[in-house]
């Protein structure tokens, strides 16, 4: 039958065969259990025994969740805060290793050398610097200098903020590594001509090199925010006494997921919750890819 | 191993399970599963040991995960028929477990239930429905106050026995710098570690509340009591005069074993790992009485179940195993390498055990000891730790956090009965 196609036949066939690898592989190991976390999102599941159906109710219970709402809060601040900070910070930072001819190479191993660095181990670290008297390092420098404590982790205003920071740092050289690619491939000869111009530094920076690192920045907000909205290791690591607290105050939604899931065993209350985050995702890289389609 | 004839080889390659129990019917394998804690798992080799010399026949095996992923892979295993055909199980769990069928009860004639009732601390009734018991512990945990002997002698104190004592111990042994930052904490505090036990089932009780009622399907601690306990609790670290600090050296036990804290309260648990600690002079009392001798504690225990997979020859392996790991030598053994507390009043209350330095205090405890029945400890625990932090972190009063804990709190329990209806 096979030989009684024609050449375009007998191409279309191979395509598919070729495309069923992927096709399958992604149906068994994303779609199906995809499907499942949605399934189980309609039900009562404690892990050991029988689902029972439940329509609606995980979902009304989690609109009418407190801790749901400042969870959602917190996690659009990891990615507000984070993003437009470690964009910024590694712009900068990749702006100026561009132009550093001097141990160019080592520079940007120190860099990238935390993006390498496990997270858990780090988080660990960081959680030791954080500490107060007396074993904290920040709090013990503080305090042999006379200066009162601060508290850190044990703040629902700083706690955020200080179990941002690690990770904002640990995903910077990543991106100073793509921006500087990114810089790379912008043609000299724009900036000849702007040179014989007479252009101002600024108006280099704003006119040729911002315009034309659109895409890699673009790249870089697409795969940050991802990465801050799924915040979790390291905000499981550094509070693991007291999960995403105090009072909630670091509490992304994974890590309320993981929670829901796996200490209070409702499996059905934590698909719900991996459903919305599903959207949260969906949402925001539409938004993003719709804003790259515009270049 | 011996050539199987070509015949039963063809079955049992064919089907497998069901040949090779009747090629080997004289070795009967069975599995015992528990979470990975070092020395539980020693203690437990012991007893396998122990259990194969007397019972040549059978064989145990023994399999251990990681505690973080205990629940799923039972779960998950038995009733696709693999799995264990004895498992180890937290109390808490043992509804759960029955809901799912997971688990059968002890047959009757070899684990009589008047005989059980008699023998073991009454906190094990909890596993008993009906004429029929579920599980079984070998050990049973309880709460103790361990101290800083170097600490004690250095401040001049004795090990304080009623919790005024204790507050007087803890002030003399607290240290300040210059800034007034804490570098030595009279006694540890945080409700992440054992003290949401000691709150609960200690101190409510001592100031003559009842945290629970209706067979803990009621929170009832929101009460004045209640409002008491906190209040002292709240004392040891608020004020100017705090004998402690939340989140000191990042947790209570680093904090005792570094030798920066005078007291400690803790489960017997924690034995092993001060003993592995170099350095440290450590003694241990029992929870501290009220001025009038009113005393309290929390005890908890992992208990062992025959699965539902465990049929035939492998269910009878199964009893004599249960017999065995629930047996005095058992439990001696259990105490002597985990150093948790035998579950039969026989075996921990032997003048030698009772009046042990170091597991006395435990062992004294069991007597007025309560077993909270937990839906989601941590979740319960969650809300003890939360009740603290709205205090010291936005000012409220305890009357108004206490209430907002008790009120989260008879929610998951409304939760976890309601679908446990179903």
């Amino acid at each position: 039958m096979y030989r009684n196609l024609t050449i375009r036949q007998k191409q279309i066939v191979w395509a598919w065969a070729f495309l069923a690898i992927p096709i399958l592989f992604y149906s068994v190991i994303r779609f199906y259990p995809t499907g499942n976390a949605i399934l189980i999102s309609f039900q009562d599941w404690n892990l050991l025994g029988d689902r029972t159906w439940t329509g609606l109710d995980n979902y009304q219970k989690l609109f009418a969740d407190p801790v749901f709402w400042k969870v959602f809060k917190n996690t659009f601040v990891y990615l507000l805060i984070g993003t437009p900070v470690s964009l910024l910070i590694s712009f900068v930072i990749a702006y100026h290793l561009d132009q550093v001819r001097f141990m160019h190479g080592f520079l940007r191993t120190l860099y990238f050398l935390p993006f390498m660095t496990s997270a858990v181990a780090m988080a660990w670290v960081w959680r030791w610097f954080y500490q107060p008297v007396p074993v904290g390092l920040f709090n013990n420098a503080l305090a042999s200098i006379g200066i009162p404590q601060f508290p850190f982790l044990q703040s629902t205003t700083w706690a955020l903020p200080s179990v941002l920071a690690p990770a904002g740092w640990a995903g910077l050289g990543f991106q100073v590594i793509i921006f500087m690619a990114g810089l790379r491939a912008i043609p000299r000869s724009y900036y000849e001509a702007a040179r014989i111009d007479g252009v101002s530094w600024w108006t280099v920076l704003w006119e040729i090199t911002l315009p034309l690192l659109k895409p890699t920045i673009v790249f870089i907000v697409v795969f940050s925010s991802i990465g801050f909205l799924r915040i979790f290791d390291h905000v499981f690591n550094m509070t693991t006494n007291n999960p995403g607290g105090p009072l909630n105050s670091t509490k992304p939604l994974v890590l309320m997921i993981y929670e829901t899931a796996f200490s209070a065993f409702d499996m059905g209350y934590a698909a719900a919750q991996t459903v919305v985050l599903f959207l949260v995702l969906l949402v925001v890289s539409l938004i993003q890819l719709r804003i790259l389609r515009d270049s | 191993m011996a050539f199987f004839n070509v015949k039963a080889l063809a079955v049992a390659t064919a089907t497998s399970a069901a040949a090779l129990f009747s090629t080997a019917a004289q070795a009967v394998e069975i599995e015992y599963w528990q979470y990975f804690f070092d020395a539980r798992v020693k203690a437990m080799e012991t007893l396998i040991e122990n259990f194969q010399e007397a019972n040549p026949d059978i064989t145990v095996k023994m399999t251990h995960f990681p505690y973080a992923d205990y629940r799923t892979k039972v779960a998950a295993a038995i009733p696709a028929g693999e799995g264990p055909d004895v498992v180890q199980l937290f109390y808490g769990w043992l509804n759960d477990y029955v809901a799912a069928e997971l688990i059968q009860p002890l047959p009757a004639d070899v684990f009589p239930t008047s005989q059980i009732d008699a023998e073991f601390f009454p906190m094990v009734q909890a596993m008993k429905d009906g004429d029929a018991y579920w599980a079984l512990p070998t050990a049973v945990r309880s709460l103790a106050l361990f101290y800083n002997e170097r600490l004690l002698e250095e401040a001049g104190v004795e090990p304080p026995t009623t919790l005024d004592e204790m507050i007087a111990a803890a002030k003399a042994m607290t240290k300040r710098d210059g800034a007034g930052n804490l570098t030595q904490v009279g006694m540890t505090a945080g409700m992440t570690a054992q003290d949401h036990h000691w709150w609960r089932e200690g101190l409510v009780r001592q100031f003559g509340g009842e945290p629970y009622v209706d067979d803990y399907q009621t929170v009832n601690y929101n009460s004045d009591a209640g409002l008491e306990a906190l209040n002292f609790y709240a004392s040891l670290f608020s004020g100017d005069d705090a004998v402690s600090a939340i989140g000191f050296m990042d947790e209570p036990q680093a904090a005792f074993k570094a030798g920066r804290a005078g007291l400690h309260i803790d489960g017997s648990f924690r034995i092993g790992s001060l003993n592995d600690t170099r350095g440290l002079k450590w003694g241990v009392t029992e929870l501290p009485a009220t001025a009038d001798g009113t005393r309290s504690n929390y005890s908890s225990y992992w208990v062992n179940a025959i699965t539902t997979k465990a049929e035939g020859e492998k269910y009878d392996a199964a009893v004599k195993f249960m017999q065995y790991i629930t047996s005095d030598e058992a439990m001696q053994i259990w105490l002597d390498v985990v150093g948790e507390l035998p579950a039969k009043p026989s075996v921990g209350l032997t003048d030698a055990n009772a009046n042990d330095p170091v597991f006395g205090p435990f062992i004294k405890g069991l007597a007025y000891a309560h077993t909270t029945k937990f839906a989601n400890e941590s979740g319960q625990r969650q809300l003890m730790v939360e009740m603290v932090e709205r205090m010291t972190l936005q000012g409220m009063s305890a009357e108004e956090s206490l209430a907002i804990a008790a009120e989260a709190e008879q929610k998951i329990l409304d939760d976890y009965y309601k679908s446990a209806s179903n």
